[in-house]
């Protein structure tokens, strides 16, 4: 009878799933492979079967705005994962002090999260902009020699997405952070004051290593917005100045639309996907084996 | 808000139709006209069209590669709308290639477009012999725009030439004030190159630089002129050019901060909004060294591959609308453009219209667009490059013109 049940629940289990699955796999591993298809054609606004090998992999592989994208990308993910990380922690450690008007302070940090991005991107773009923002601000202060025009300054301007996307991510990061905080037993933090142990080191060396679960949940969450980095660019810079803050996902959805290319922009969705699998891949193996070894 | 206007507008055309209008010629239209003035002159197609029995169903789709991506997908997936908007050119090939397209050759006879319509649009609609989309209005894309307040304010004459162009910038600059008001986005920035290679280099240049793609020409030292004039233009910009859209660079010069704006006639819109008048309160002209160099694109309407005869015949009918040359005026009137038709009475245009028709029926002081001369997988590589020469000081003309050959000689 209990044997039974357990084949019938798992029957059901697996019907309840079936949409699920068969959506996973034609939409995601289905359009995967279309992709993966177009890519090796000759097509352009339309797609066609004109068998060209890797052409257009020879030709994403020496345009300017792709390089300059994958160096943009690599910049920004860095610079954005450690900022973010970091920035969020420490509002989290701060507000974890007990302090008044918290779940006030909370919100407050937690609120830019809740704009999109396009938002965002506007509102850094205008404070920004040194004949609107921060830098006129300065000037009509008085400090005529103020210089803040990152944005405008094809060698800089990749800084400046990572400060809006900061801005817009480390409240998450905090309130994730936070959770964790809040998750590490008490009686540490009292056994830690016994032996004198300052509050620095007792964060840096026995609580951080027991919030490994946070940090991980915080930095799958920073990187998948890395590689879907878009409508940052598009509203804050257009790519612009010049092509110095292209990023991938604006090149693919550039030349997928107004450019007619469907060909180059499918080429340059698989070196993404390529590129994404090369990095989750490992990651994903010594995470079951850590699984594994723990189970056995 | 523009979504909701345009979706206003479309119920009250729905509202006004009679109740015996006749179903088979319902015509849905997709295009990206939207803001106030575009949907202004939109109206313009929708009443006539209406009044001659038909009921047009607008689709506005803001943004002209959303519009254009979303009419597509529908044609490809079978379920075409009746009409959709392209700029005059090339964004339609695919399509023809693929037979996605009716031809519009009875309307085409019909009217003998050859006569009605200026040579460089006729051949832009046309392929192998056949006609696959309908002219509405002319659009002049190298236009500059003068406030007269503020050559005034700096002691300046209103250009006539290139080097005049020059003296006037440094006077403008020497009074303070910005002399050329500029976004410098990708699109502004391929197209002030493009009035540079019109104007400096002069009209058979531009047509051999899009049209024919001519390696030669590029390491010419005339094209090197060319090259050379556009980054002259650089420092007479703002540092605010960056982050700015070409209506907010317009609005500058109608407040007479800045000196000069280039852009197409569409501009236009902004001043008559503002109540300026041509020729009182701002100038218009296109400057040029070598002839006048008028480059001309403008929109058309194309039509889906249709099963449906009723459909068909809504098709026929809007495209006798929408050739009608006094429709034509009245659209253009409020577009900002100037009718497509030879034979539309341009009286009623403005200063600056009535000097563009005058152009467009003279066909040695026209170019056609780079729409029209180049495939968007070409314009948007050497786009691309011209934005990074703009804006990257450390790239050389010579590097500049290397890529440019680069990518001439590359297969697309």
């Amino acid at each position: 009878m209990p044997a039974r049940r357990r084949i019938g629940s798992r029957v059901s289990a697996q019907i309840a799933l079936a949409p699920a699955l068969l959506i996973a796999l034609v939409m995601y591993c289905g359009t995967t492979g279309w992709t993966l298809w177009i890519s090796l054609t000759s097509s352009r606004m339309l797609p066609n079967s004109v068998f060209v090998g890797t052409r257009q992999y020879d030709v994403l592989a020496v345009n300017d705005r792709w390089l300059a994208s994958i160096t943009n990308i690599a910049t920004f993910g860095v610079l954005f994962m450690i900022a973010a990380l970091a920035i969020g922690f420490l509002l989290a450690a701060l507000i974890d002090q007990k302090i008044r008007a918290e779940s006030l302070l909370r919100s407050v940090f937690l609120y830019p999260f809740s704009m999109s991005f396009i938002v965002t991107g506007l509102a850094w773009r205008w404070m920004l902009d040194p004949t609107l923002g921060i830098e006129k601000l300065l000037h009509d202060m008085g400090f005529a020699s103020a210089h803040f025009d990152w944005i405008i300054r094809p060698e800089r301007v990749i800084y400046t997405l990572v400060i809006a996307a900061v801005w817009h991510a480390a409240g998450l990061v905090m309130a994730i952070m936070l959770a964790g905080l809040r998750g590490v037993d008490r009686e540490i933090w009292s056994a830690a004051r016994i032996d004198g142990l300052p509050t620095w080191r007792v964060l840096v060396f026995i609580v951080i290593p027991m919030m490994r679960g946070s940090f991980a949940t915080a930095f799958v969450l920073l990187a998948t917005s890395v590689v879907r980095l878009y409508d940052l660019s598009v509203s804050m810079t257009n790519g612009g100045p010049g092509i110095s803050s292209e990023v991938p996902a604006k090149f693919v959805m550039d030349f997928l639309f107004e450019r007619g290319n469907l060909g180059l922009a499918t080429a340059a969705a698989t070196t993404m996907l390529v590129t994404i699998i090369a990095v989750v891949a490992p990651w994903y193996y010594w995470q079951t084996r850590q699984t594994r070894g723990a189970a056995a | 808000m523009i979504r909701k206007a345009s979706l206003a507008a479309c119920v009250a055309t729905l509202c006004a139709m009679s109740a015996g209008a006749q179903a088979q010629n319902r015509a849905e239209v997709i295009h990206w006209w939207t803001s106030a003035g575009e949907s202004a002159a939109l109206k313009v197609y929708a009443d006539a069209f209406n009044a001659a029995g038909g009921m047009w169903v607008d689709t506005a789709i803001a943004g002209g590669a959303n519009a254009r991506a979303a009419a597509i997908n529908r044609t490809v997936g079978g379920d075409p709308p009746t009409a959709m908007q392209f700029n005059t050119g090339k964004q339609f090939d695919d399509l023809v290639e693929n037979d996605l397209l009716s031809n519009v050759d009875a309307t085409a006879k019909a009217e003998n477009w050859p006569a009605v319509f200026p040579p460089a649009i006729v051949n832009a609609v046309t392929r192998q012999g056949h006609a696959y989309a309908v002219p509405v209005n002319i659009h002049g894309q190298n236009w500059f725009f003068f406030s007269t307040a503020a050559l005034a304010k700096a002691g300046a004459e209103q250009p006539t030439n290139w080097t005049e162009l020059f003296v006037a910038l440094d006077k403008l600059k020497a009074a303070g004030l910005v002399p050329l008001a500029f976004s410098s986005q990708k699109t502004w920035e391929r197209g002030l190159f493009s009035t540079v290679l019109a104007g400096a280099g002069g009209g058979d240049m531009f047509i051999r630089f899009w049209g024919k793609r001519d390696v030669a020409l590029v390491k010419s030292p005339e094209f090197r002129h060319v090259v050379d004039t556009f980054r002259r233009l650089r420092p007479y910009t703002d540092a605010g050019a960056t982050t700015r859209n070409w209506n907010d660079a317009t609005a500058m010069v109608i407040q007479g901060k800045a000196g000069m704006q280039v852009m197409g006639d569409w501009a236009k819109g902004e001043f008559t909004a503002a109540g300026q008048m041509p020729g009182r309160d701002y100038g218009c002209a296109v400057l040029s060294d070598r002839g006048v160099g008028y480059v001309l694109g403008g929109d058309v309407i194309a039509f889906p591959k249709t099963k449906n005869a009723d459909a068909a015949k809504a098709q026929l009918l809007l495209q006798k609308v929408l050739t009608d040359p006094a429709t034509q005026v009245a659209f253009s009137i409020k577009k900002g453009s100037i009718p497509a038709r030879l034979d539309a009475d341009g009286s009623t245009l403005d200063l600056c219209g009535r000097k563009a028709q005058a152009w467009v029926r003279d066909p040695a002081a026209q170019v056609p667009a780079t729409e029209l001369l180049s495939p968007p997988a070409v314009t948007g590589a050497i786009e691309d490059l011209v934005s990074q020469f703009w804006n990257d000081a450390n790239m050389t003309p010579e590097m500049f013109v290397s890529k440019v050959a680069a990518v001439f000689q590359q297969s697309f």
